[in-house]
């Protein structure tokens, strides 16, 4: 390589990241993350402005199932400890562990998926709609479903976001290198996880 | 580029206290007590149990301070945002109960 060249290649390495010296991609998606609470925050936040400024709004755990949901919470936090138990493994270099952590999390938010879908349409035959219901204010499954819903949708991305994982890692092409890359999707699984946490509590118990 | 090397919090140790908090959570509705008191302590809880998945299972406890500073940003723009609507709130009379004020006569020249 000519000095010329070498010159170039030194200035064209990209500078370690600041915050995160392990990988750029760990920082962008926390960047990601706290964009993506902003969205939650003010989705709750007017949740509570509604609410709180109705006569009749029913209370939640009157009307919503919070056996199920609290079983669906439970998921969530078995399928994050799952998560971890994954990075663990990749760091260890235990590949079987990888695929066998990654598939059991997967199955966690598949199972939550498939409540929620059962949730939603027991919800609906008995009356819950987006624009009215039986017990009061109308607002109060509008924001259950928007809420929910966009809860939901980060579940679905989550899943399909681990699906290429475990996909990669059955074809021989995930390695022990790609050790950030799990740190990554495990950041979004968890606050998934984390997200509901906060959901459960201000949508359904409060 | 650097690899991932901080020690490993005891993850079931985590799961552990999510899973009581989550059981004391749903026990505390059903408590005899004041609205607000439940109120209190299930937001008490959920900011527990948020905390520990961001400091644990994110490692945040682990990063360096600014991170952390950007992941409570969030947390401090909606707690804004919560007092910004709180006057909306107020000013709906059916939930304050008071009957509007009276509007006072325009001064006599």
């Amino acid at each position: 390589m000519s000095q010329v060249a070498a010159l170039h290649a030194d200035v064209l390495e990209p500078a370690e990241s600041p915050l995160t010296p392990e990988s750029w991609g760990k920082l962008g998606m926390w960047i990601f993350l706290a964009a993506d609470a902003m969205s939650f925050g003010a989705l709750l936040a007017g949740y509570g402005a509604l609410r709180y400024g109705s006569a009749d709004w029913p209370i939640p755990s009157h009307v919503l199932g919070i056996g199920l949901t609290a079983f669906m919470t439970f998921l969530l936090i078995c399928s994050s400890v799952t998560m971890v138990l994954a990075l663990a493994s990749i760091q260890r270099e235990d590949m079987a562990g990888v695929r066998k952590f990654l598939a059991l999390t997967i199955l966690g938010g598949l199972m939550f998926l498939g409540m929620q879908a059962y949730e939603w349409s027991h919800l609906i035959h008995e009356g819950l709609g987006l624009t009215g219901n039986p017990w009061g204010a109308s607002l109060f499954g509008t924001t259950f479903f928007i809420i929910t819903g966009f809860h939901g949708a980060h579940v679905t991305g989550g899943v399909i976001y681990l699906s290429c994982y475990l996909i990669r890692s059955l074809l021989g092409r995930l390695q022990p290198r790609h050790v950030n890359q799990i740190e990554i999707v495990a950041l979004y699984w968890h606050f998934v996880d984390l997200v509901w946490i906060l959901v459960f509590t201000f949508v359904y118990l409060l | 580029m650097a690899n991932t090397a901080h020690k490993q919090p005891n993850y079931i140790g985590v799961f552990w206290w999510l899973l009581a908090l989550t059981i004391a959570e749903v026990g505390v509705i059903f408590m005899p007590m004041a609205r607000v008191l439940i109120a209190i302590l299930l937001v008490g809880m959920a900011l527990t149990k948020a905390s520990l998945v961001a400091m644990y299972f994110m490692h945040l406890k682990f990063e360096r301070t600014t991170l952390g500073l950007i992941a409570v940003t969030p947390l401090l723009l909606c707690v804004l945002l919560v007092f910004a609507l709180l006057p909306d709130h107020s000013a709906t009379p059916h939930q304050t109960g008071a009957a509007p004020a009276p509007t006072a006569p325009p001064p006599s020249r």
